[in-house]
């Protein structure tokens, strides 16, 4: 350390500065100090950053939570130019097969895809990715992030037929999952007499409670559509109804303050949150 | 129920300062000031700021500071960062003596790091992310230097990073995460912007936090973790919706995370203490008005008689 300080504040650009520096990044890569000199030695030998890529290649398996890392590789990758795209998008997936939500990773392919590219088989990897966990929402939002910004799927509306169909599979496997039941929101965004007037929405609602009555997320969308000025059918109906008349027996004012109350019952912990949405229910309301 | 350990927790923190040759003590090192501005405020918060000297923190934070460019560094012989920057001037702030600062100059250092589209730099090296507008922003609303900047563009790029479910991310497309979302929400409040924020549904996703065992986490599927506290309560709280949490559960599990025997407080429950855990949990606890603590600034991160400015 004492060595490194030394070179450092003499500003010397040499190699044996640059193998100083590797020596203090192996013993706390979080020292951005020493990373910012490496950048002005590498910067100064004029080293080949193919290696400097290996170097991190090495290091990052260890510090993956780490910001000089990632930080450092952005700076790599942004000098190679879009031939780095490839390898990018492997290294960060490298990263992502160890801890598949790791922020740094995504934001760094996030990044990658834009300035470099690479968008070919991003929707596939979100795909290969949930297939192999359902529940993970920063593949859902690597999802969303490809299909309303990549150049090559003709953005949010073209893909949201689709899109839908595979949401609703998903929400259909894992009812208790927030992720999908958020994007398919998402794919109506700004659009709510769509998704309001979709049939396909209030039916998976309808089919997950007519096995479980107290699915905290079909219910929630429920009331939202309710709120939106959806017009339920008999069935649906019914089927809150004798959810209702399990909990309590009152009657009430409308299907939608129902559903509150059921909320209230068996998401207790946000009592607060569904007692002020059936505050909220104008009399209009369903 | 479990009680805070108040005094404990007060002689935790002092002693950190007293162990520089360990292991932890080489990994904080670049981050110092960083460590002190959560340390001081804890102190704060619990009545016992009184405990260390100011004139030694504040001739110790003088000396991270680059005279040259205007910025603060995380330690002595440290380069500027926008991060340590924002902690200098909080220190500062909390012993009231903004006054030994070149405000012009830092404002300066801050302002020159704003890029073309509105968003933020870390340093010169160019890292963005919205941790940074925060930084930024905090940093010259304490300074009273807001003008320095395009508000307007940099409010824009932060609302360019909001997503589906109400929340935000670091970068245009980024995942909401609740770190990133303090520091949007944060950055919106401070500059009267909180009319960009769909509160009804960014208020849902953040009580949706709450996990079973009453703690909350910063994304959907992950652990609660004490540090959750702060990020989502400051957050509820800015956005007037922290009565959607079931704040009885979320106060036994930050004092189920307390060391009982030598203070601190841990991410969860039975981990290892350090200094940022204890500052989020007292400071979560002060949030929702725990007895005895002095509450604390959900925007500046700052007591609030100290946020007074
Ligand atoms: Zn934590």
């Amino acid at each position: 350390m004492d060595y490194f300080r030394a070179v450092y504040i003499a500003d010397e650009r040499s190699h044996r500065s640059l193998s100083l520096t590797t020596e203090v990044i192996h013993l706390n890569a979080g020292n951005y100090t020493v990373w910012h000199f490496r950048r002005l030695v590498l910067e100064a030998l004029n080293v080949d950053l193919c290696l400097e890529r290996d170097f991190i290649d090495r290091l990052a398996v260890r510090n993956s939570k780490n910001y000089q890392i990632w930080h450092h590789r952005r700076w790599v990758a942004e000098k190679l130019g879009t031939e780095a795209s490839e390898r990018e998008l492997e290294f960060t997936k490298k990263i992502l097969d160890l801890d598949a939500k790791n922020y740094h990773a995504w934001s760094h392919r996030q990044w990658v895809l834009q300035a470099l590219g690479g968008w070919q088989n991003e929707l596939a990897y979100c795909d290969k990715l949930l297939q192999y966990d359902i529940f993970n929402n920063s593949a859902w939002n690597q999802r969303y992030f490809v299909i309303s910004r990549s150049p090559l799927l003709g953005g949010l509306r073209a893909m949201r037929e689709s899109e839908v169909g595979y949401t609703i599979l998903a929400i259909l496997a894992n009812p208790e999952n927030e992720s999908p039941w958020r994007y398919l929101r998402g794919l109506y965004q700004g659009e709510t007499e769509l998704l309001v007037s979709d049939n396909q929405i209030s039916e998976v609602c309808l089919k997950i409670l007519k096995t479980n009555q107290s699915s905290v997320f079909a219910l929630g969308l429920l009331l939202d559509l309710l709120c939106y000025g959806f017009q339920p059918s008999g069935e649906l109906r019914g089927v809150i109804e004798s959810s209702r008349n399990l909990e309590a027996g009152s009657a009430d004012s409308n299907l939608a303050t129902s559903i509150c109350s059921i909320l209230e019952a068996v998401d207790p912990m946000r009592s607060n949150y569904w007692g002020w949405r059936r505050s909220r229910i104008s009399s209009q309301v369903c | 129920m479990d009680e805070l350990e108040s005094d404990k927790h007060v002689k935790y923190i002092l002693s950190i300062e007293k162990k520089k040759d360990d292991v932890e003590a080489l990994l904080m090192e670049h981050l110092r000031i960083n460590g002190a501005y959560w340390g001081l405020t804890t102190l704060d918060i619990l009545h016992k700021i009184s405990a260390v000297d100011p004139e030694e923190v504040i001739s110790w934070v003088m000396k991270c500071y680059h005279e040259d460019c205007g910025g603060f560094g995380g330690n002595i012989g440290h380069d500027p960062h926008l991060l340590y920057t924002l902690s200098a001037v909080q220190i500062l702030a909390l012993f009231d003596r903004i006054d030994v600062l070149d405000a012009e100059k830092v404002s300066i250092y801050v302002a020159g790091l704003q890029n073309e589209d509105g968003s933020f730099s870390g340093d010169m090296w160019g890292e963005i992310d919205t941790r940074f507008s925060y930084c930024a922003i905090c940093c010259l609303s304490i300074l009273h230097c807001l003008n320095k900047i395009n508000v307007e563009k940099a409010v824009n790029y932060i609302v360019s990073c909001k997503n589906l479910d109400g929340g935000f991310g670091c970068t245009p497309g980024g995942e909401s995460h609740a770190g990133q979302i303090f520091c949007c929400i944060g950055a919106l409040a401070i500059t009267g912007s909180l009319h960009h924020v769909d509160r009804d549904l960014l208020g849902w996703w953040l009580c949706e936090r709450q996990c079973k065992n009453g703690g909350l986490n910063g994304r959907p599927e992950k652990d609660a973790d004490v540090c959750y506290s702060w990020w989502v309560l400051s957050s509820l709280i800015m956005i007037d919706r922290v009565h959607w949490i079931d704040k009885d559960k979320l106060t036994r599990f930050i004092l189920n995370c307390q060391d009982k025997e030598n203070g601190g407080i841990s991410d969860k429950p039975n981990y290892a203490v350090d200094v940022f855990h204890t500052y989020f949990g007292v400071a979560g606890l002060s949030l929702m008005e725990y007895p005895g603590l002095k509450s604390i600034d959900p925007a500046y991160a700052l007591p609030v008689d100290v946020a007074d400015w």
